[in-house]
């Protein structure tokens, strides 16, 4: 026994609905030395979190490991009982979940979640388990350590409550420690700062880790090798290095290829000038009382303008909590605005959706970051789809039918699809038949808000090239809202940047590398790169981050 | 383990999956319905006729289920009973669910002042006491069937209204609402279309549990002496009426009960062993 961690050959099933099993891992082989960072990638449903909850001997309900041995430290944790099981979580390994927030309990304080392993393991007394947690919350560089413990989950950030996890998990001392997509909830300059904590406090503990994630950039930045997987088999294991640069298995090359910059299309029909679609003035709108002024008390959208030419692409991009979805849900009517015109198409529009005509909203379709939600999970896609064609359009039952057909197509979804319901379909599928709807209409603007942001890089970057090809054929324009900066250069014309609710720059898509504004310049370089010495080698002005990070 | 467990037990028919105690509970659900359908066709005597020379007879051939207070065939009585208690249940639960539920609804969608004004008057109708408010409405303009149905069914109506209610919140919250509020639709169509596809479910149980609550509602008032008159008597009345077989152990207090005991559980474990439809992606 010389590695930490030995899997092999695991097998885990699970039964479905009907009693039937499925096998969702086949048979996984992996290693890791002590001391070493391995990362498990692939897209959702690939069984990545699944092997990686297997190595604390932990089987998620309704599945069940059938085969294999998972050797951790020394012990065949598939062996064990489950007593056993528990006596070595929290102690020999321990695991950082994705949502930190749904993982802590709003009801006790953080110093307590945080040293109860010690409690539960009978570690260590309290007292040198707390002073044992504020030297981890120092080494991961969390903001007033001394008090930070007294307060509720509620009061900390989304980034540091992930490093706040992040010591939960390590105050156990514990060999190895599993990453479970911890910093895919966060926003890019936030993410840096996770990062760097998690690295450096792995390192100077010489701690083993497993970090599951779907982002090869960040993965490129912590993990000393890489085990690509993909419908439960192990596609490819190599260095970090080797693979990004020397991808054997098209599987991983596809995902190398979605990072890689696509030849935006170039503008040839310049023709007629630029014809406005859509333009904003002065826009404001937010939450909470009406004051005096007849402006509400929580403002998240001020004073914005901005212009939509037709056939173009403006792009909206800027950190969770800068009012870029509240713009969106202004612009559809959803949120009336406190102040401030639309003007669509050449008329002014009202700003409640209840007041405007059939046409105008017909012509301006927004479509949600959610599938999931967006799509009524009572219905079969075909009801769905044919909505908007009997509300609009008064189609019959066979016009009807014949244009989803043809929508359906559109978005590269087999015809056979329309009789399943919402749950039925992948993630990437929903979120097609979600645009398909948006189609239905005819519109001339669809507000696309984070519509990829919930989708695999792979499957993502399928659907910006669907949108290309649908703007090309019918002449669309399109508002992109998003967080991920490489999804709307790939797509935009213009690039709006927003802070705080304020419009910060306008730029296009070629100068993105030199923003002049200095929120801009945080926001861009804070977008990991698929170098693994980006990180290490990343210098942020520390005015600016103070100035404008969410720490 | 309990997830292979629970799949063995249940069987799948027509694409739904069912297990034995949905099964035998619809069976006695469906048989009491027959019962009240079909029961002037069925019964040995007539309700009216003294056909036993003793009361509170013990059971026995041509009497099988004893005879009442005053020497009247049980069996018929009972079977006749059913009628009243399935049928004036029956009524009364529609009419709260579908009034309580269509009303909820609107008030999810619609919120503002609709939804506060009905939500308040609806709370004021809860705070009555159920059995007070049927006496009250019974004093004041007698006891008929209508009557009898429309009380049960106000009575009931601010817990079905409550419950599609908070249901119907949750939807919607959902972005599907929203994309069919922009899209232009009706609150009509919002509730039919977009709502109640998606609580029918629980909806469904609601309506199951409610029913048990008014048939006992109904007992009880009929066992106080205000539900249903003589001759005519439902479950409970037949109860009241033989109270003073208790002493004598006789089946004329004891069936009625259990008739009553029968309906109620089996449709409660109906509603906890619902077929569930399968859906399974890959199959």
């Amino acid at each position: 026994m010389t590695n930490l961690v030995e899997i092999r050959n695991l097998r885990i099933e699970a039964t479905t609905d009907a009693g039937r099993l499925v096998e969702i891992i086949k048979g996984v082989s992996l290693d890791i030395a002590d001391g070493e960072i391995v990362a498990l990638i692939g897209e959702s449903g690939s069984g990545k979190t699944t092997v990686a909850l297997s190595l604390m001997g932990h089987a998620r309900p309704g599945c069940r490991i059938t085969g294999g041995e998972i050797n951790v430290n020394g012990k065949n944790m598939a062996a064990l009982s489950e007593k056993e099981r528990a006596k070595l979580r929290g102690t020999n390994i321990a695991y950082v979940p994705q949502s930190a927030a749904a993982s802590f309990n709003p009801s006790s304080t953080i110093m307590e979640q945080v040293i109860e392993v010690t409690r539960i393991h009978r570690l260590m007394p309290p007292e040198q388990a707390r002073r044992r947690a504020v030297e981890l919350f120092k080494a991961l560089s969390l903001p007033d350590p001394e008090g930070i413990g007294a307060r509720y989950p509620h009061q900390v950030s989304g980034g540091q409550l992930q490093r706040l996890s992040a010591a939960m998990a390590l105050i156990g001392d514990p060999k190895l420690v599993i990453f479970d997509e911890p910093t895919t909830a966060l926003d890019v300059t936030t993410q840096i700062d996770v990062l760097k904590a998690f690295k450096s406090v792995m390192k100077a503990g010489g701690i083993a880790g497993v970090y599951v994630s779907h982002d090869l950039a960040v993965v490129a930045q912590i993990a000393d090798r890489i085990v690509v997987l993909k419908g439960g088999e192990v596609q490819e294991t190599g260095k970090t290095a080797e693979i990004l640069s020397a991808a054997k298995h098209p599987y991983t090359r596809e995902l190398l290829a979605a990072f890689e910059p696509k030849a935006r299309q170039t503008r040839t029909d310049a023709e007629a000038g630029p014809k406005p679609l859509l333009r904003i003035d002065n826009l404001t709108a937010g939450y909470g009382a009406v004051r005096a002024d007849g402006l509400p008390l929580i403002r998240a959208v001020q004073s914005v303008s901005l212009v939509v030419e037709k056939g173009r692409n403006l792009g909206i991009i800027g950190e969770s909590g800068c009012g870029k979805s509240t713009l969106a849900r202004v612009i559809a009517g959803i949120h009336p605005a406190a102040a401030g015109d639309i003007v669509f198409d050449g008329k002014e529009l009202e700003r409640t959706a209840r007041k405007r005509s059939q046409d105008q909203l017909r012509e301006m379709q927004i479509v949600f970051q959610y599938a999931d939600t967006a799509l009524n999970p009572a219905k079969p896609i075909e009801d769905i789809i044919s909505r908007p064609l009997a509300f609009y359009h008064r189609l019959d039952r066979q016009a009807r039918s014949k244009r989803v057909d043809e929508l359906l197509d559109m978005v590269r979804l087999p015809k056979a699809l329309r009789y399943r319901h919402p749950a039925e379909l992948s993630g990437g599928q929903k979120q097609r038949v979600n645009f398909a709807r948006a189609l239905a209409a005819n519109p001339k603007l669809i507000i696309c808000d984070e519509i990829t942001s919930a989708l695999d890089t792979v499957v993502a970057s399928a659907v910006i090239e669907l949108l290309k090809e649908l703007q090309r054929e019918l002449g669309l324009s399109y508002i992109f809202i998003s967080h991920d900066l490489s999804v709307v250069e790939a797509i935009c014309d213009e690039i709006m940047v927003m802070y705080n609710g304020e419009r910060v720059e306008q730029i296009t898509p070629d100068k993105v590398k030199a923003p002049t504004h200095p929120y801009s310049k945080l926001l861009f370089s804070s977008v990991p790169k698929l170098d693994p010495t980006w990180l290490d080698g990343l210098v942020r002005d520390p005015e600016l981050v103070s100035q404008y990070g969410h720490r | 383990m309990t997830m292979a467990r629970a799949a063995a037990s249940r069987r799948s028919f027509l694409g739904h999956s069912y297990n034995l105690v949905g099964v035998l509970a619809s069976l006695v659900i469906l048989a009491w319905t027959l019962v009240a359908v079909f029961a002037p066709y069925i019964i040995p005597h007539p309700i009216g006729d003294i056909v036993d020379d003793d009361y509170f007879g013990p059971m026995r051939q041509g009497l099988w289920l004893g005879s009442d207070y005053l020497g009247r065939d049980m069996l018929s009585r009972v079977l006749m009973g059913a009628r009243y208690t399935v049928g004036i249940s029956l009524a009364a639960v529609s009419i709260a669910c579908f009034s309580g539920v269509v009303l909820g609804m609107i008030a999810a969608v619609t919120g503002g002042w609709l939804d506060t004004c009905l939500s308040r008057f609806l709370d004021a109708m809860n705070s009555i006491p159920s059995k007070l408010f049927g006496l009250v409405v019974v004093a004041a303009v007698g006891s008929s069937i209508p009557v009898l149905i429309l009380t049960l069914a106000v009575i009931y109506i601010p817990g079905a209204y409550r419950f599609a209610r908070a249901l119907a919140v949750n939807i919607n919250t959902m972005d599907f609402m929203t994309v069919a509020r922009v899209r232009g639709e009706s609150t009509a169509y919002l509730i039919g279309s977009e709502i109640l596809p998606n609580i029918i479910r629980p909806v469904l149980a609601d309506f199951g549990l409610r029913f048990v609550f008014i048939v006992l509602l109904l007992s009880g008032l009929s066992f106080l002496g205000l539900g249903l008159q003589p001759p005519l008597a439902d479950w409970g009345a037949l109860v009241r009426e033989n109270i003073g077989g208790l002493p004598f152990a006789a089946p004329a207090v004891i069936v009625p009960s259990l008739a009553i005991a029968s309906l109620t559980i089996s449709v409660n474990l109906l509603i906890d062993n619902l077929p569930q439809k399968i859906r399974d992606r890959d199959a």
